[in-house]
């Protein structure tokens, strides 16, 4: 507890006093310092750091009457939570879910009715506020039973709107969330945001792939120079570079309107699309199509995208367990066999009948 | 844009006898599954359940039954592994094996 006060970095940070004990106070007021963190979890720098200290917080200037919001203790969570709430005084009580967002926590159960139930009799929420409410963001409803909260408790659990941009109109309806504000939806700009950690998360799977390409160059080119090795294999691994392009940045954008549903077929189209145009471009500069350099990219790229994209319904919003487990009989399997013939297709090519 | 996934793959089962009408299960639903008609629930458009199981959970008289979990495949993969349930393990202390990227 003794590092309370740096853990949300978020100014004023003076106390209020409660019936209940002193609450650390935060603002709105979102700072240049609090963006660049933002930046930083996105693209997964220090991640664990993000985390602010379970417990009760007043936001702004709140008094006993004021609502009480229950937020995750990942600092994105929280800071989306108080940015939105500008001009409102209220109460955040933050549940220890181990520094992950709300949706994945109540997944697990880590935002959960245990938890729950434990932070509000800690803060002695009923001391503080003379009302028996709290409200949760409805994306931790997985996590959270209201009516066993409620026995535990005595406080009834509202479901706030799915986005924390909604809550000042929730809160002006009277704590109504209207239809839109209960769907969950996957815009173009919620897929944008997602394209910059999606590339990330491949870079490593990406230099593996160049490995294996310098690794057969260097096995051809055994007498020749270093820097022509480099070269030829930096040339091969175009058409792949492409590929980890085409399924981590162009296929969250392009995502609806790709054909079919499952997102390995979406995805495995759009590779052989950029199979195709690889193709036509090795064919305007080489000036001839030849089975050895461009059979092996057919069959792997497409491959290689549709895994990667299969790996995206984790970052969907609207896949399901049982979905997702049935697209993978067929394209887990598809994966393989494309991958161990483009293996074969790239050997023979490279090497018997080069 | 509404997006869907696969169709008739949801385990979500609902039991209309049990139904009290309390709404629950319509608040919950993050893809407007459940609406209320003649004060009961009904499912809508059961194609649009990803199986969170948030209407199970809040549902008090069990009047839902889902098998919730992720959609996610590398959860899946992960799970097959290790030979646990699949379990989002983004974020997590120690397994940052699993890159799976569902904590946006
Ligand atoms: S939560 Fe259960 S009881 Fe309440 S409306 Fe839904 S199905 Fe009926
Ligand atoms: S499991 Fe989730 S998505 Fe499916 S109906 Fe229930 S609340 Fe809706």
């Amino acid at each position: 507890m003794n590092n309370q006060q740096n853990s949300c970095g978020c100014k004023p940070g003076k106390y209020i006093i409660t019936a209940g004990g002193p609450v650390k106070r935060v603002s709105s007021v979102f700072t240049a310092q609090d963006r660049w963190g933002a930046l930083k979890v996105r693209i997964d720098i220090n991640r664990n750091n993000y985390r602010v200290t379970p417990g009760l917080y007043a936001l702004n200037n709140p008094d006993e009457t004021s609502p009480v919001f229950i937020s995750a203790n990942y600092k994105l969570s929280f800071d989306v939570l108080r940015k939105s709430l500008a001009g409102i005084n209220g109460w955040i009580l933050v549940l220890d879910t181990k520094g992950i967002n709300v949706w994945c926590a109540a997944g697990k159960g880590t935002f959960g009715t245990e938890e729950l139930i434990k932070q509000i009799k800690q803060a002695e929420l009923a001391d503080v506020v003379n009302h028996k409410q709290v409200i949760v963001p409805q994306l931790g409803a997985p996590g959270v039973a209201a009516h066993t909260v409620k026995a535990a408790t005595g406080f009834s659990v509202v479901y706030g709107p799915v986005r924390a941009a909604d809550l000042p109109a929730f809160l002006a309806a009277g704590n109504k969330a209207d239809t839109a504000m209960r769907k969950v939806q996957f815009t173009l700009r919620d897929r944008f945001v997602l394209t910059p950690m999606e590339f990330v998360g491949a870079i490593r799977f990406m230099a593996i792939f160049f490995g294996i390409l310098l690794a057969i160059q260097i096995i051809r080119g055994w007498n020749d120079p270093f820097s022509a090795v480099l070269f030829s294999s930096l040339i091969s691994f175009i058409p792949y570079a492409g590929a980890f392009i085409t399924a981590t940045i162009l296929f969250p954008l392009l995502l609806p309107i790709l054909p079919g549903r499952a997102f390995a077929l979406k995805g495995w189209i759009l590779g052989l699309l950029w199979a195709g145009v690889y193709s036509g471009l090795y064919y305007l500069s080489a000036g001839t199509i030849e089975w050895q350099p461009l059979l092996p990219v057919i069959l792997i790229a497409p491959a290689l995208v549709a895994f990667i994209t299969l790996n995206f319904t984790g970052a969907s919003t609207y896949t399901s367990l049982s979905g997702v487990v049935k697209e993978m009989q067929y394209a887990v399997p598809a994966v393989i066999i494309a991958a161990i013939c483009g293996a074969v297709s790239l050997i023979l090519g490279q090497f018997v009948f080069a | 844009m509404q997006l869907t996934y696969l169709k008739n793959v949801t385990t979500l089962q609902y039991n209309e006898e049990r139904c009290t009408g309390c709404r629950m299960c319509t608040m919950v639903c993050p893809h407007g599954v459940f609406i209320m008609e003649n004060k009961k629930a009904q499912i809508t458009n059961k194609d649009q359940c990803m199986e969170c199981g948030a209407c199970m959970k809040n549902c008090a008289w069990d009047a839902i039954q889902v098998k919730a979990g992720v959609g996610c495949a590398a959860a899946i993969i992960w799970g097959r592994i290790r030979g646990t349930e699949p379990v989002c393990g983004c974020g997590d202390d120690s397994s940052s094996g699993n890159s799976s990227s569902c904590c946006g």
